[in-house]
């Protein structure tokens, strides 16, 4: 890098997660867009300004078919956000794209009408979840080993023990370590830049704030195996040392 | 009950093979009935440490596709009756092991021995978790360098999260191995002590085993090392590591401090 680049602000970038409508439809596909067809007629702006995903995974699809259903459903006002239990080969530039790492959520609102669009997988274990405060904590007892993800984006992330080289730690809120932080630490992921990270001992890889990190070539030598505490200050990430 | 050992690593080259061989003869020795099988289908090694290359018919592969009935397929040790070898296929890969396949031959296994003991091959794909998905007790093999600690790191990770004891909310009992262990160059700060792979791993320690050539010669004879030359540091660090995995309370064999000043002499004088 040549030392007399202009300065320029970094491109931010943010994970962000919102919560989708899966639609599943069923064979025969023609007999399930009527029946929702009858749901829509009792309801009909029920799918206005809501994402919605097309898992076809219960049913056979080609490319024409598959485009005939996205259509059919665009032409009811459905706009599909993505596709899921779709062969990757399948992608094409007309259609959602392809998405693969949805996770079941136990906050989906279960109306009668969205049972009748056929979703009805899952719904004892929402309906049994509905109750249950989300904790706003996680707790971990056991060492984080290299490879492995803690992803835990309700709150803080609390490790009574080390986290290994290759390993990464993703929190909405702050992240406490009681141990040797040798991986990542992500904290404030979903955009909190008062989240903060503590670490009894500072090896670590990369340290993140919101959208603003730091690697380990870029921290003082003086603050690597210390006690460090990491945060936001006006825009710029800062490490200072706890002992 | 029969125990199932992994000695696994995650890196290649540590000394995986090389341990399995001689804490399985370490164990038969001390007159346990013991097999050890090659999980590494593909590049077996474990035959040649073991010296019984020559008697190979069938395999673990032939095994679980139910072409070989498990005891056409057991190779009997010539120097220990109770030392068993079950060899992985050198023509096929690992996509030839099926999960009910190796299921059913470690099940048989069990009730036929007191130890099961796999030699995981390198990495972390289908060969490696397929080797530790039954193990009671993980053997996790560490040389003192940071790349093998870290992938060791990795290891430990999948064994809490890929075993069947892991799917069944229960841990299996890790130890550490380090192995090519050499004081002068630890001392030197050419390698990583055995406190900081011990720090960073956070797992017990089951034995250190020297940098040596006693081993290098066993292994080029196809002899373990725990049987060539009883008196040498590492087959002594691999016999009482073997009566630490029995359950006995004894203490890892450390590097001494005698060998550690004589080399520190020698390298002076050398200097």
């Amino acid at each position: 890098m040549s030392s007399n680049a202009v300065p320029r602000p970094n491109i931010r970038f943010r994970g962000r997660s919102f919560m989708a409508f899966v639609l599943s439809p069923e064979p025969p596909v023609t007999a399930w867009l009527d029946r929702l067809d009858e749901m829509l007629a009792k309801s009909s702006g029920f799918f206005v300004g809501r994402p919605v995903i097309l898992d076809v995974s219960g049913i056979e699809v080609t490319r024409e078919s598959l485009r005939a259903t996205v259509d059919a459903l665009n032409a009811r006002g459905i706009r599909i956000l993505g596709l899921e239990g779709v062969d990757e080969s399948l992608a094409d530039l007309n259609l959602p794209p392809v998405l693969t790492t949805g996770r079941p959520t136990s906050g989906i609102i279960l109306s009668s009408a969205a049972r009748a669009a056929g979703r009805n997988g899952g719904s004892d274990r929402a309906n049994a979840a509905k109750g249950a405060a989300r904790p706003s904590s996680l707790l971990i007892q056991d060492p984080i080993r290299s490879g492995q993800s803690i992803v835990y984006l309700d709150g803080d992330v609390t490790v009574l023990g080390a986290v290994g080289s290759g390993a990464e730690i993703v929190a909405g809120g702050s992240i406490h370590v009681y141990g040797t932080l040798r991986g990542r630490a992500l904290a404030g992921a979903k955009g909190n830049p008062t989240a903060r990270i503590f670490a009894l001992k500072n090896e670590a890889e990369l340290l993140a704030i919101d959208s603003l990190y730091v690697v380990a070539d870029d921290m003082a030598a003086a603050l690597r195996g210390r006690s460090v505490q990491v945060f936001q200050d006006a825009g710029a990430i800062k490490i200072a040392a706890l002992d | 009950m029969a125990k199932v050992v992994v000695v696994t690593s995650g890196k290649g080259g540590v000394g995986k093979t090389t341990s399995t061989a001689a804490l399985g003869a370490a164990l038969a020795e001390q007159g346990e009935k013991v097999v050890v099988v090659d999980f590494d289908v593909g590049l077996r090694n474990l035959d040649l440490i073991l010296g019984a290359e020559r008697r190979v018919v069938y395999d673990l592969i032939n095994v679980t596709q139910g072409i070989a009935k498990l005891h056409q397929a057991l190779i009997r040790d010539k120097r220990l009756d109770n030392l068993c070898l079950l060899p992985a296929s050198q023509t096929r890969d690992k996509d030839a092991l099926s999960e009910e396949g190796i299921d059913r031959v470690i099940a048989e296994l069990r009730e036929q021995f007191d130890w099961v003991i796999c030699d995981s091959p390198a990495g972390i794909e289908r060969g490696a978790t397929l080797a530790m998905r039954h193990a009671d007790i993980a053997v996790v093999v560490t040389n003192p360098e940071v790349s093998s600690v870290r992938d060791s790191d990795r290891i430990i990770g999948l064994l809490d999260a890929k075993t069947l004891k892991a799917e069944k909310g229960e841990k299996v009992d890790k130890h550490l191995l380090i192995t090519r262990f050499d004081p002068a160059r630890a001392s030197r700060g050419e390698m990583l002590k055995v406190e900081d792979v011990l720090e960073i791993l956070s797992t017990p320690l089951l034995g250190v085993i020297l940098e040596s050539q006693e081993v290098l010669r066993a292994s080029n004879l196809g002899v373990p090392v725990t049987l060539s030359d009883k008196n040498c540091a590492p087959a002594k660090a691999y016999m009482t590591a073997a009566r630490k995995l029995r359950g006995e309370n004894v203490a890892a064999v450390l590097p001494t401090e005698k060998r550690g000043l004589f080399e520190k002499i020698f390298g002076r004088r050398a200097a």
